[in-house]
């Protein structure tokens, strides 16, 4: 076995356009999600001119940070639907895109280490399968059997009593996720402006009617925050409070090695989850920091916590480097679930809230972010994640099923 | 890793720390009248800044008792930390959610 090559791409992705004075729509925020949104806005509506604005470069925010699991077992109905839609769209995008961007259907095993946690696992596989989601729960010797090199000795500190699994979902090569989509939208002609950072809204009473940027000024019809750990601070400028709180949430690269590593773990427990990239990297992560905080950069204890975690799990990793740490900006919000729907300002629409789990939303975030765009109501996926629901109450806890700790 | 300084017991590691988030966020006092609008506010809704934040900690392998901080959440400097019956430090560059 060796470690697969990454996909040649094409030199030219995308144009480097002027902004230009008015769009129909301009998007804030050229992560995966904005590009997606931008990408569907043109193939499922006809809008095409549209632009994204990127304060940074494209893909360079939480985009480029995330440890790439794709999964779509979560607990609640709402979840389960929307992220069980995006798996079905991953499962034929690269065809779609042309683009192979890696993919991998590796399966995820979310592990128990307490009673508890069995009962949870258990109570989840069971509404997944209602829910048409493919899930099973594993036996420690089964689980023996997914993953070969995971110590299930009885006698390590938290013992692996059991786990979920999913064999649909997996990784993919997030950063050729995001030139794919770019290189789409730009075909269509959604103008792609990196180094545009969005200051401030223009208004025409309740309306939003343009954006101030560090570019000048953009009138748009309607506008389609995509911002990621930012989304507060900018719907704040746009006279719009969002229940979100930023954190810094970290993930760590060994050096390469042989592919040993066949799925994806995850433990809530010990808290830490692990993959091997196609290159042959371990990529890790954990919880957030428990503060709030926009500086890109996440505690020492945290990794200190997580390795020990991993190498009690894995002890065939105890001698492993660490290559490389960094941290991106999640926006969690109170259910540990996304915002994605209308905002008491007119033409003025929200995506945010994604926290940890957002990178596996992509397609059926943009999606629905799209037809919200377009249309001005709610796709019915996205409709449960609107705003109001704070005041209404009908929360979507996933708190459980979000597997990092915030 | 933070050092943060409780005011009972001094300067210690984060890790000795509970994080309690946003300071100052009192109780609603007619809660008869409130709205679900008010109460959603007041139950899910806190300030986000970028910049300086009065927030709450616990230091609970300490003392146990709670406190307030302010830091900024950009450079993740400990500006000041103070008791619950102090009011929170006029510090001229503080932005956040002083009202
Ligand atoms: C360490 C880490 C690990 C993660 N692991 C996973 C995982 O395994 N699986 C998973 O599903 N999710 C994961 N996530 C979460 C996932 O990355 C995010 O939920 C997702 O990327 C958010 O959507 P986005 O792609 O639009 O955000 P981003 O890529 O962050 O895009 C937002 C963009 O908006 C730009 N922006 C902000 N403000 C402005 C402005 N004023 N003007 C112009 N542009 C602006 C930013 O520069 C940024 O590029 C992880 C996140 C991190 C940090
Ligand atoms: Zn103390």
């Amino acid at each position: 076995m060796t470690a697969e090559p990454l996909p040649e791409h094409p030199d030219f992705l995308w144009r480097n356009p002027e902004p230009r004075s008015s769009y129909d729509v301009v998007i804030v925020g050229a992560g995966g999600h904005g590009l997606a949104t931008a990408y569907y806005l043109a193939k499922n509506h006809g809008i095409t001119n549209v632009a994204v604005l990127e304060k940074g470069w494209l893909a360079g925010g939480n985009m480029a940070r995330n440890t790439t699991i794709i999964r779509s077992n979560y607990l609640w109905d709402e979840s389960a639907a929307i992220y069980e839609y995006a798996l079905k769209l991953w499962e034929g995008l690269p065809e779609e895109l042309d683009y192979d961007f890696l993919f991998s259907q590796r399966g995820v095993l979310n592990l128990a280490h307490s009673l508890q946690d069995v009962r949870e696992g258990v109570r989840r596989v069971n509404a997944n399968r209602l829910n048409g989601v493919d899930a099973q729960w594993l036996e420690p010797d089964e689980v023996a059997k997914v993953c070969p090199i995971l110590n299930l000795s009885s006698r390590t500190r938290y013992p692996v009593l059991g786990g979920t699994f999913q064999p649909r979902a997996g990784i993919a090569k997030h950063d050729h996720v995001a030139w794919a989509l770019a290189r789409r939208a730009d075909e269509i002609g959604v103008d792609l402006i990196q180094g545009c950072e969005v200051t401030g809204f223009l208004k025409d009473g309740d309306r939003v009617v343009g954006v101030e940027t560090n570019r000048g000024r953009i009138l748009a019809g309607r506008v389609g925050l995509a911002s990621a750990g930012h989304s507060s601070v900018l719907a704040e400028r746009a006279g719009v409070r969002l229940p979100v709180q930023s954190h810094p949430l970290q993930a760590l690269v060994s050096e390469l090695h042989e592919p040993v590593h066949p799925t994806v773990v995850m433990s809530n427990h010990v808290h830490v989850y692990v993959s091997q990239a196609h290159k042959g990297e371990l990529v890790m992560g954990a919880g957030v920091d428990s503060y709030n905080g926009y500086g890109q950069r996440g505690s020492f204890h945290v990794i200190e916590q997580q390795m020990a975690a991993a190498v009690e799990l894995f002890p065939v990793f105890a001698r492993a480097h660490v290559l490389r740490t960094w941290g991106g900006i999640v926006d969690v919000t109170p259910d540990a679930s996304p915002i994605i729907g209308t905002t008491p300002v007119e033409n003025l629409y929200v995506n945010c809230g994604w926290g940890t789990g957002g990178f596996k939303a992509t397609p059926a975030a943009g999606w629905t972010f799209a037809h919200t765009i377009a249309t001005g109501e709610p796709h019915p996926l996205n409709a449960p994640f609107a705003l109001e629901r704070f005041a209404t109450g009908a929360l979507i806890d996933e708190h459980g099923a979000a597997a990092v700790a915030h | 890793m933070l050092l943060i300084s409780c005011p009972w017991c001094g300067p210690r590691d984060e890790t000795e720390y509970h994080y309690g988030g946003q300071a100052h966020v009192p109780y609603p006092e007619t809660t008869a009248d409130l709205t679900d609008e008010q109460w959603a506010e007041y139950v899910f809704y806190r300030d986000n800044p970028k910049g300086p934040f009065a927030e709450r900690w616990m230091h609970s392998t300490g003392c146990r008792r709670w406190f307030n901080v302010l830091r900024d959440t950009v450079t993740y400097e400990v500006l000041s930390s103070y008791r619950l019956d102090e009011p929170r430090p006029e510090l001229p560059q503080a932005g956040g959610n002083n009202r």
